[in-house]
């Protein structure tokens, strides 16, 4: 996967946008704009800066979020797996977190934490931070144990065996639980911004549906998948780096 | 392990061999008993491991062999009797021990030299003092060139030489092998057991060793312990004597090893289901 050609890439882009540029010709919707003018919406919005202002205020509760749902998520993940005690506090409210329709609670979130940065926050976290817990804490259960043992045979404390042994046997499924919950997060930034206050982006598509701009509006949804998408990149990137040979399944397959 | 291969003139061995096998133990298990609940895995065993020979626990599956190799490396705590190592009680794992494992138990994300160097990193040694040691090793058991490579890119049978490189690592008195040969392949195993006579050779260690092969035992052992199942106990300690110093080829045909392998079946045979 490491090594797919750039071609197929740009192939498999070709033909993506080459769809959506015919899809826009027919029309298949009035509100739906073509490729082109969608990308031309969005060089516009680059170059009259109105894209960057946007992103300086979703940024904010995203990045803070998804640092939040990202370290808390995997402290208590970690803390779950371990202890059968916590499992037993802890991991319902999760199991419900992920489970609930959050549009509808959002409106008990303002009333209790208004309608600023907190609350938008809280709807990052309630996307993001379920997947990373359920799947640091089902990662660090299944360990395998023939590995602990190996630690423990060579004298490894407790603490070697947490930061040798078991987060990086954990890291492949941790990080694809980062990699679910940051995407949920991408998602929550936007929900946040469109169901509590128009801000960002969410300002963005929200204002150019009500004037009918649609290239302007499918041009900031694209420009949220972009960045969602480098950031889901840098983050296989960063994997790698760290557990260099986990990439390739474990040695006792 | 063309390393370890020392040319040495078969006398000089028999004479080092004869002066170490002194009655002395470097392993004694005392009246080991294990339970699993109301299920009785070990019941009241006694054993002997002389310093400086391999024996090896040998027995049906499910008598309880890796469950007692597991006691005395300090992995599992026995219901009741003790373990000494060198005349000290065994309360945990110790430096004095060191374990092969059955599924080699290799680290993925790690390269062979850091999976070999595994056991210093975890004792504290500085990282060029312990690669330096794992990097000696690595040439002991064969695997130059591959100290970058990690696990997945190896056989089975060079996953168990950095599992044995590991091990050997460490420089512990006590070996503890648990089934090491048994996830490798035929050949890759005679190799291995031809190696392992030169390692007990040539390393002053004990080694204990666990295996469900009859001729695998006899070849490689200086003294047998036959256990029984349910509850396990040790119902025959044989020790091979005419054919151990001979070389490795000859030990196949030599008929006192064909003897013990016809008699320890004789034995074994009514536990198989």
């Amino acid at each position: 996967m490491q090594n797919r050609p750039l071609i197929l890439k740009l192939l498999s882009a070709a033909i993506v946008f080459g769809a959506w540029e015919i899809a826009g010709r027919i029309p298949v919707s009035y509100a739906f704009p073509t490729f082109l003018e969608t990308m031309e919406a969005l060089v516009r919005m680059t170059l009259d800066g109105s894209i960057f202002q946007a992103y300086a205020e979703t940024l904010k509760p995203l990045v803070l979020g998804v640092a939040i749902s990202a370290f808390l998520g995997i402290t208590l993940g970690l803390w779950i797996g371990l202890s059968s005690w916590f499992d037993w506090l802890f991991s319902p409210i999760f199991v419900v977190m992920q489970a609930a329709p959050l549009a509808a609670l959002i409106p008990i979130l303002v009333m209790a934490y208004g309608i600023g940065l907190t609350s938008k926050i809280f709807v990052v976290c309630i996307m993001a931070m379920p997947v990373i817990v359920l799947n640091t804490s089902s990662a660090v259960r299944n360990t395998p144990a023939s590995m602990k043992e190996m630690a423990h045979s060579f004298l490894a404390k407790d603490r070697d065996v947490l930061l040798k042994i078991i987060l990086p046997a954990a890291s492949p499924i941790i990080f694809s639980g980062l990699r679910l919950g940051i995407s949920a997060g991408f998602i929550g930034a936007i929900l946040s911004e469109l169901k509590i206050t128009p801000t960002g982006v969410g300002d963005i598509i929200t204002y150019s549906r009500s004037i009918a701009d649609y290239p302007s509006m499918y041009a900031a949804i694209f420009s949220i998948i972009l960045l969602a998408v480098v950031f889901l990149n840098l983050l296989e990137k960063l994997e790698n780096y760290l557990f260099e040979g986990n990439n390739r399944g474990y040695a006792s397959d | 392990m063309k390393g370890i291969i020392v040319a040495m003139p078969q006398t000089e061995a028999t004479m080092k061999k004869q002066t170490s096998a002194a009655p002395d133990s470097a392993v004694s298990v005392r009246n080991v008993s294990k339970n699993y609940g109301t299920v009785e895995a070990l019941k009241n065993l006694s054993l002997e491991f002389p310093r400086g020979q391999l024996t090896s626990l040998l027995g049906p599956s499910g008598c309880g062999k890796t469950t007692l190799l597991k006691i005395i490396a300090g992995l599992l705590q026995p219901t009741s009797g003790r373990i000494e190592v060198n005349g000290a009680e065994v309360e945990g794992p110790g430096p004095d021990r060191a374990f092969v494992f059955q599924d080699f138990a290799l680290l993925p994300w790690a390269s062979v030299i850091r999976n070999v160097a595994f056991g210093l990193e975890l004792r504290g040694v500085a990282k060029s003092e312990r690669e330096s040691i794992a990097e000696r090793y690595i040439r002991d058991v064969g695997l130059t060139g591959f100290e970058h490579s990690y696990p997945h890119e190896l056989s089975g049978g060079m996953r168990q030489r950095v599992g044995l490189a590991r091990a050997l690592s460490v420089d512990a008195q006590v070996l503890l092998l648990d089934e090491p040969f048994s996830a490798v392949d035929e050949q890759t195993r005679r190799k291995f057991q031809e190696d392992l006579l030169s390692l007990v050779k040539h390393e002053n260690k004990t080694f204990i060793f666990v295996t469900h092969s009859i001729e695998e035992a006899v070849y490689v052992s200086d003294q047998i312990a036959i256990l029984l199942p349910r509850p396990s106990r040790v119902s025959e300690i044989i020790r091979p004597t005419g054919f151990r110093h001979k070389d490795v080829d000859s030990i196949r045909r030599d008929p006192e090893y064909l003897d013990i392998v016809d008699q320890i079946w004789a034995s074994l045979r009514s536990y198989v289901e």
